[in-house]
C-alpha cells in the first residue's frame, strides 16, 4: 500500500484562470525517497502545501496512509526552506514546539524527547542555546530533528539546504542519507539542483511542464548507501545531461 | 550599571552645562516670580516636600496608573482585534488615528463639566492621550509576526489559540514593552493637564496654583517631580523588559 496517494486532484490559485494542478495522481511507496524536481515556480511547492493540508485542493482526493487528509492532523512533518525555528526559544523549546501541539506530554517528557531528537542530530548541548548562536548547517539540522518530532512516517522536505553553501550543502546531504536510512522514514524532497536530486534519491519525480498534469518518475540506477564518486558514473552523468537538457527546455519557453 | 553610567556621561555633562548657563541666565534676568533659577527650584522642591510628596504626588499618580490601566486594555483589546479581523481593521484604525487629531488640550475642560473635578475628567484626558500609541504599536507588533511561522504550526496541527499565545504574543512582547515606555511620559502628561484644567489636588494643580501667586519656583517644583517621575516609571519598565524580553530585532 502506498503511504502517500494523489487521486485526479486539481488546484486553482485565486484570481489564476487556469489549473496550475490538473487531474494529478501518482503515489509514493513507503520508506522511499523520493526527489520533485523542478524549475522555480513550476507549481512543486503547491503540491507539498496540498499534502500538508495549507491548500486545500479544488477536486480530487489525497490520501496519506490510506485515510483521506482532510479528516487526519499530524500526519506528515513538513519542513519549510528557511528553518523558522522561533527565535525568542531556545533550541530545546522549539523542538518541543511539535509535541507542546499534540499535546498530552508532560513538561519534563517533551525536554527528555528533545534532548533525544537532539542528539540524534548530533546537537549535543545545544538545548539551551538559541537559534542565532547556531551556523546554518546545525539550524537546519535542529530543524529537522523538529520535522522528527512530529512523530509522522512522511516528511516533506522543501528545499531544506539551498541557502547553505556548497561544503556545508553536500555534508548535510551525506547526512540526511544516514539519517534517512536509520529512521526508515518516507521522504519527499524538493529540489532544483539536479546533482542533489540524483545523490538523493531512489527516483526522481521531475515536473515536465505548468500546470502538473503528470510527475515522470525516473529511477536513479545507484544503491545505498552512496557517495558522491558515485555521482561520477558514466549512467548517472548520462542522467544528469538528460535531466538538465529536460528542464533546459522549460526555461526556455 | 558602570556601564551604563560611563556612557551618560557626554550627556550629564551637557545637562549639567545647561543648568548653569540657566543659572547664570537668570541670576541675571532676575525675576524669580518669572525665570527661578534651577537652585531656587530645588530650594521649594525641599521646602515643599511633605505636601508634594504625600498629597500631590499621589494624586497625579493615581490618576496617571488608573488612565494607564484603561489604555492597556483599551489598546490591546482595538489592536487585537484589529489583528483578527480585517473588517475591524478598516472599520477602527482610520478613527483612531482621527482621534489624534482631536485637540485634547482644547476640549478637556469639558471633560471637567461632564464628569466634574474628580478623577475621572483627568482619566479620559489621559486615555484620550495614551491608547494610540499603545494601540498603534501593538497592532503593529502583532502584524510582525511571520506568516511562514504560522503555517509551520499548523501543519503541525495547530489551534488558532496555539498561533495566537506561541507566535504572535511573543512577537509582539518586544512592542508591547515600547508601547508602554512611550506612554508612560504621556499619561503623566495627560494626568498633569487635566489637573491644570480643574483639580483638587495633584501636582499640576499645584503647579497652577503657584503661578496664580506669582511663585516661578514653585511652578517649577511639581514639575520636576513630574519629570523625575517619569523618569523612575520607564527605568522600572525597562528592567522588567530586561527580564522578560530576551529576543529583540530581525528573525
Amino acid at each position: 500500500m502506498s503511504i502517500l496517494d494523489f487521486n485526479q486532484v486539481c488546484y486553482q490559485y485565486p484570481g489564476e484562470d487556469f489549473h496550475i494542478i490538473d487531474q494529478l495522481s501518482f503515489s509514493v511507496e513507503p520508506g522511499s525517497f523520493h526527489c520533485m524536481l523542478g524549475v522555480s515556480g513550476c507549481g512543486k511547492s503547491t503540491i507539498f502545501r496540498m499534502i500538508n493540508g495549507l491548500l486545500p485542493p479544488k477536486s480530487g482526493t489525497i490520501r496519506v496512509g490510506g485515510q483521506s487528509i482532510a479528516v487526519q492532523k499530524q500526519y506528515c512533518g513538513y519542513m519549510p526552506q528557511k528553518d523558522m525555528l522561533f527565535p525568542w526559544r531556545t533550541v530545546g523549546e522549539n523542538l518541543a514546539l511539535p509535541l507542546e501541539i499534540r499535546r498530552g506530554f508532560s513538561k519534563k517528557e517533551r525536554r527528555d524527547r528533545a534532548a533525544a531528537a537532539l542528539a540524534e542530530v548530533g546537537l549535543e548541548g545545544c538545548m539551551d542555546k538559541f537559534p542565532v548562536e547556531l551556523s546554518g548547517g546545525m539550524r537546519q539540522r535542529a530543524a529537522f530533528a523538529r520535522t522528527m518530532l512530529t512523530g509522522s512516517d512522511l516528511l516533506l522536505l522543501d528545499e531544506p539546504f539551498s541557502a547553505l553553501d556548497f561544503l556545508t550543502r553536500i555534508s548535510m546531504q551525506e547526512w540526511l542519507l544516514d539519517q534517512w536510512q536509520r529512521h526508515k522514514k518516507t521522504i519527499l524532497f524538493i529540489t532544483h539542483d539536479v546533482e542533489e536530486a540524483l545523490f538523493l534519491s531512489s527516483s526522481v519525480l521531475v515536473v515536465e511542464s505548468t500546470p502538473i498534469r503528470t510527475l515522470r518518475e525516473i529511477p536513479v540506477p545507484l544503491d545505498y548507501p552512496r557517495n558522491r564518486h558515485d555521482l561520477t558514473r558514466p549512467e548517472i552523468v548520462e542522467l544528469r545531461e538528460e535531466l538538465v537538457t529536460l528542464l533546459r527546455k522549460q526555461v526556455k519557453e | 550599571m558602570k556601564k551604563a553610567n560611563r556612557s551618560n556621561l557626554p550627556a550629564l555633562i551637557f545637562l549639567f552645562f545647561l543648568l548653569i548657563l540657566w543659572q547664570f541666565g537668570a541670576m541675571k534676568v532676575d525675576a524669580a516670580y518669572i525665570l527661578p533659577t534651577p537652585i531656587q527650584i530645588l530650594q521649594k522642591c525641599w521646602e515643599l516636600r511633605v505636601v508634594l510628596l504625600t498629597v500631590h504626588l499621589p494624586a497625579t499618580m493615581l490618576v496617571t496608573l488608573v488612565g494607564l490601566l484603561l489604555s492597556l486594555v483599551l489598546g490591546l483589546g482595538l489592536s487585537i482585534l484589529m489583528d483578527a479581523s480585517p473588517f475591524w481593521q478598516k472599520a477602527l484604525y482610520p478613527v483612531v488615528v482621527a482621534s489624534q487629531t482631536v485637540p485634547t488640550t482644547a476640549i478637556a475642560p469639558l471633560f471637567v463639566l461632564w464628569f466634574g473635578y474628580g478623577i475621572w475628567s483627568k482619566v479620559l484626558v489621559t486615555v484620550l492621550i495614551t491608547f494610540f500609541p499603545i494601540t498603534i504599536t501593538v497592532y503593529d507588533g502583532l502584524q510582525s509576526a511571520k506568516v511562514e511561522m504560522s503555517e509551520l504550526l499548523l501543519t503541525y496541527g495547530a489551534s488558532k489559540r496555539d498561533i495566537f499565545l506561541k507566535i504572535k504574543v511573543p512577537c509582539t512582547l518586544p512592542y508591547f514593552f515600547s508601547a508602554i515606555k512611550m506612554a508612560i511620559p504621556m499619561s503623566i502628561i495627560g494626568a498633569a493637564i487635566g489637573e491644570w484644567l480643574g483639580a483638587q489636588s495633584g501636582l499640576g494643580y499645584f503647579s497652577r496654583r503657584m503661578m496664580t501667586q506669582l511663585d516661578g519656583a514653585g511652578v517649577f517644583a511639581p514639575i520636576l517631580l513630574l519629570s523625575v517621575a517619569a523618569m523612575l516609571a520607564v527605568a522600572i519598565i525597562s528592567l522588567i523588559e530586561k527580564r522578560v524580553v530576551r529576543w529583540r530585532g530581525e528573525f
